[in-house]
């Protein structure tokens, strides 16, 4: 067996709120391998991005961070930040959901890449500039020469999310984290931006983490899935088995509460209640209250996420139960 | 049968600064640039496009919360103005809108009942015991138990919130509602909540809705017709299942054809190349036309009108695409 890319190991993450420890991770067990493409799904406050912020450790000081990482098998923990900012861009590349922000203001589009190629590859100015007009081509945004001079605020949203993820190829990372990296864009945009990602990861061989709260954005462009609820994975499976036999009861209530354009207009079937604020999460599997196949057992302890093929893993005591979920999807 | 809400022509034109930011030339941007359509009573269109086709823009001029520069609107029978007038306001009552953001509309001081009351305080409507009773019966029906009466927005969640947006435009009974992407702020599970229970109140309410959205899978699930809009133009009007089965513009086509869904997962997608473009200096011809596939000589020459298609729906193409289902095609 060849050592996984990255590995994440019962990872958990408190915040300091009002007084207390709030837990927003509770304990997050994660594999990439090489050139894979991971779909990490879920609704807003789920967990999501503290699991990659925390993985790479760019979240706060003042959260506390628990677990392991290995890169290539080896633990990254004892890092120093300047290491730890040699790993970042270089092993593992981030891009976050809205591009115009996560840009310099003040600098040049064309700047802030040769910074980034100079920063990772060591070339001198002018190569570096020379480095970001390829970048700049590679991901087809036209006129690439005369787009290196334009402030991020001169671009439109969908160029800026192209000009990040140039950025991110500057490093030749071994990994990308995209965070909702198509949420603030139109449709058609998001489609040009996912399919600028599957090239590059055809391309480069990178591995891929899309992290977003489309069901369908996941799984246009990602090999296997892993589903989140209130800082937990409770489902993980690969595309087409999570889509086509989901087990889960949360996976297959997102999937029924999904609109689409063809097939028969149903009406939807909502999941009841609300997502539980991590500061008081329900007793045992925190799905229950929500849950339509939940039983006495479910509230007295948590699920654990276990294997229920070679390839998934499902954290629910009754996985599979049909639910009036899964008959409506 | 007469339309509750007759929209002929409106136009909305903006003298900004072109280029180089404040001593740039003036030019003028075309946020709305003609639109006609009609909404029967009880039924709901929805309006789609990209960021900047116009949609908000549209809605403003429907509400008389803006002024035209060119056109009409008929509400209800009566012209809608947008001169401050006994009239306006009571069309203001009658109609109703929601934003997308549910924080930002409502008032972080003022508890959910007070909130749901207000709006009925402000056009003294009944007394202050009718308001309150009126006030439950509206959360009720928005699926707001009375415990939430005397929280905080702070307090709720997002799905709930809109609900409190929902209950405040509601106790006026407004017969039309204008829904500005309502949902979008929401969680997948909520939207779906949310969804149904729009549904569920046109029903119980014999509402009109304006439901805008840049979201065509959830657009399919309320509207009884479609526009789909291109800088500041309808480009298409139709039946939700004619229009999305088979989309007769080239646009439409491609925006159906962009919608990742689980279903369509690892098909090769005909994407749409280039940025929505800006409403300032249009192409001129059909202003699709450096986006289009189709396109050909005419096409940048001579702007196609809105015409009516054999199957009762309507496109504004040149070279409309007759039968190819949208999904096969790709
Ligand atoms: N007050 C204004 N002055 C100048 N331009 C304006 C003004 N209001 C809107 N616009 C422009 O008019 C066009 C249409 O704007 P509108 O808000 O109607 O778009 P929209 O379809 O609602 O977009 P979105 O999906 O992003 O909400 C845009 O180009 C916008 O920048
Ligand atoms: N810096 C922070 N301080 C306190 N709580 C935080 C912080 N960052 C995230 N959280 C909390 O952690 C949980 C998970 O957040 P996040 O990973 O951002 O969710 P997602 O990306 O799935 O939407 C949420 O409850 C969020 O409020
Ligand atoms: S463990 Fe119980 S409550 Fe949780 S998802 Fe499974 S059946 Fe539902
Ligand atoms: S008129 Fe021509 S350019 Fe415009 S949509 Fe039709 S085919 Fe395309
Ligand atoms: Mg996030
Ligand atoms: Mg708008």
């Amino acid at each position: 067996m060849t050592v996984p890319l990255i590995e994440l190991k019962d990872l958990t993450v408190d915040f300091p709120v009002g007084g207390n420890w709030v837990r927003a991770l509770h304990g997050v067990s994660l594999t990439i391998r090489r050139g894979e493409a991971l779909g990490l799904v879920g609704e807003s406050g789920s967990g999501k991005s503290v699991t990659w912020l925390a993985a790479t450790k760019l979240l706060p000081a003042k959260a506390r961070i628990d677990g392991e990482v290995l890169l290539d098998g080896k633990p990254i923990q004892g890092l120093t930040r300047d290491q730890m900012a040699g790993v970042r861009g270089k092993r593992v590349a981030l891009i976050f959901q809205d591009p115009t922000s996560s840009l310099n203001p003040v600098h040049r589009v064309g700047t802030q890449i040769a910074e980034s190629v100079r920063l990772h590859r060591g070339f001198d100015a002018a190569a570096a500039r020379a480095e970001a007009k390829r970048l700049l081509d590679r991901v087809h945004i036209p006129s690439a020469a005369r787009r290196l001079d334009d402030y991020p605020h001169e671009l439109s949203g969908g160029t800026n999310q192209r000009v990040m993820i140039a950025m991110a190829l500057a490093g030749e990372p071994d990994l990308l984290v995209a965070d909702e990296p198509t949420t603030a864009l139109d449709v058609t945009i998001q489609a040009q931006i996912l399919d600028l990602l599957a090239e590059m990861r055809r391309e480069t061989g990178m591995a891929l983490v899309l992290i977003s709260h489309d069901l369908g954005i996941v799984a246009d462009i990602t090999d296997r899935v892993a589903v989140m609820y209130a800082g937990r994975i409770v489902e993980e499976a690969p595309v087409d088995a999570l889509f086509d036999d989901p087990r889960h009861p949360y996976t297959q209530g997102l999937l029924a509460a999904l609109p689409d354009v063809a097939g028969p207009r149903r009406r939807l079937t909502a999941i009841p209640g609300q997502v539980p604020n991590p500061a008081a999460l329900p007793p045992g599997c925190a799905f229950a209250p929500r849950c339509p196949a939940a039983i006495s057992g479910c509230v007295t302890a948590i699920p654990s996420l276990d294997a229920v093929a070679a390839d998934r893993r499902t954290a629910c005591f009754r996985a599979g139960h049909a639910t009036p979920w899964e008959i409506a999807a | 049968m007469s339309a509750l809400l007759e929209v002929e022509g409106l136009v909305k034109h903006y003298h900004v600064r072109g280029g180089g930011g404040l001593f740039g030339a003036p030019v003028v941007l075309k946020a709305v640039d003609g639109v006609s359509f009609a909404i029967p009573a009880g039924r709901t269109l929805g309006l789609v496009g990209e960021s900047g086709c116009g949609k908000s823009t549209t809605a403003r001029l429907v509400l008389g919360t803006l002024a035209r520069d060119d056109g009409q609107v008929m509400f209800d029978g009566e012209p809608v103005g947008s001169v401050r007038d006994a009239r306006w306001r009571s069309q203001r009552r009658a109609m109703q809108m929601v934003y997308q953001d549910p924080l930002s509309a409502l008032d972080r001081r003022l508890t959910v009942g007070k909130q749901v009351m207000e709006p009925a305080l402000v056009h003294g409507l009944g007394a202050a015991a009718e308001r309150h009773e009126k006030a439950l019966s509206i959360m009720d029906a928005v699926g707001l138990s009375s415990r939430f009466f005397d929280r905080y927005p702070h307090e709720l969640s997002g799905g709930q919130r809109q609900r409190v947006v929902l209950a405040r435009a509601l106790i006026l009974s407004p017969k039309l509602l204008v829904c500005d992407e309502p949902i979008s702020a929401l969680d997948v599970s909520i939207q779906a909540q949310v969804i149904n229970l729009l549904v569920d109140l046109q029903e119980k309410f014999s509402l009109t809705y304006l439901f805008i959205s840049h979201d065509l899978k959830v657009v399919r699930q309320v509207a009884h017709e479609v526009a789909v809009m291109y800088l500041g133009r309808v480009v298409e009007r139709g039946d939700p299942e004619a229009l999305f089965h088979a989309p007769a513009h080239p646009y439409t086509q491609a925006l159906v054809g962009a919608i990742p869904t689980p279903r369509t997962r690892g098909r090769a997608r005909a994407a749409l190349q280039g940025d929505p473009p800006s409403p300032i200096n249009t192409p001129p011809g059909c202003s699709f036309h450096p986006r289009c596939p189709r396109a050909e000589a005419r096409c940048r020459s001579e702007a196609p009108l809105l015409r009516p298609l054999d199957d009762g729906r309507f496109a504004a193409c040149h070279f409309p695409v007759l039968s190819t289902p949208a999904r096969e095609a790709a």
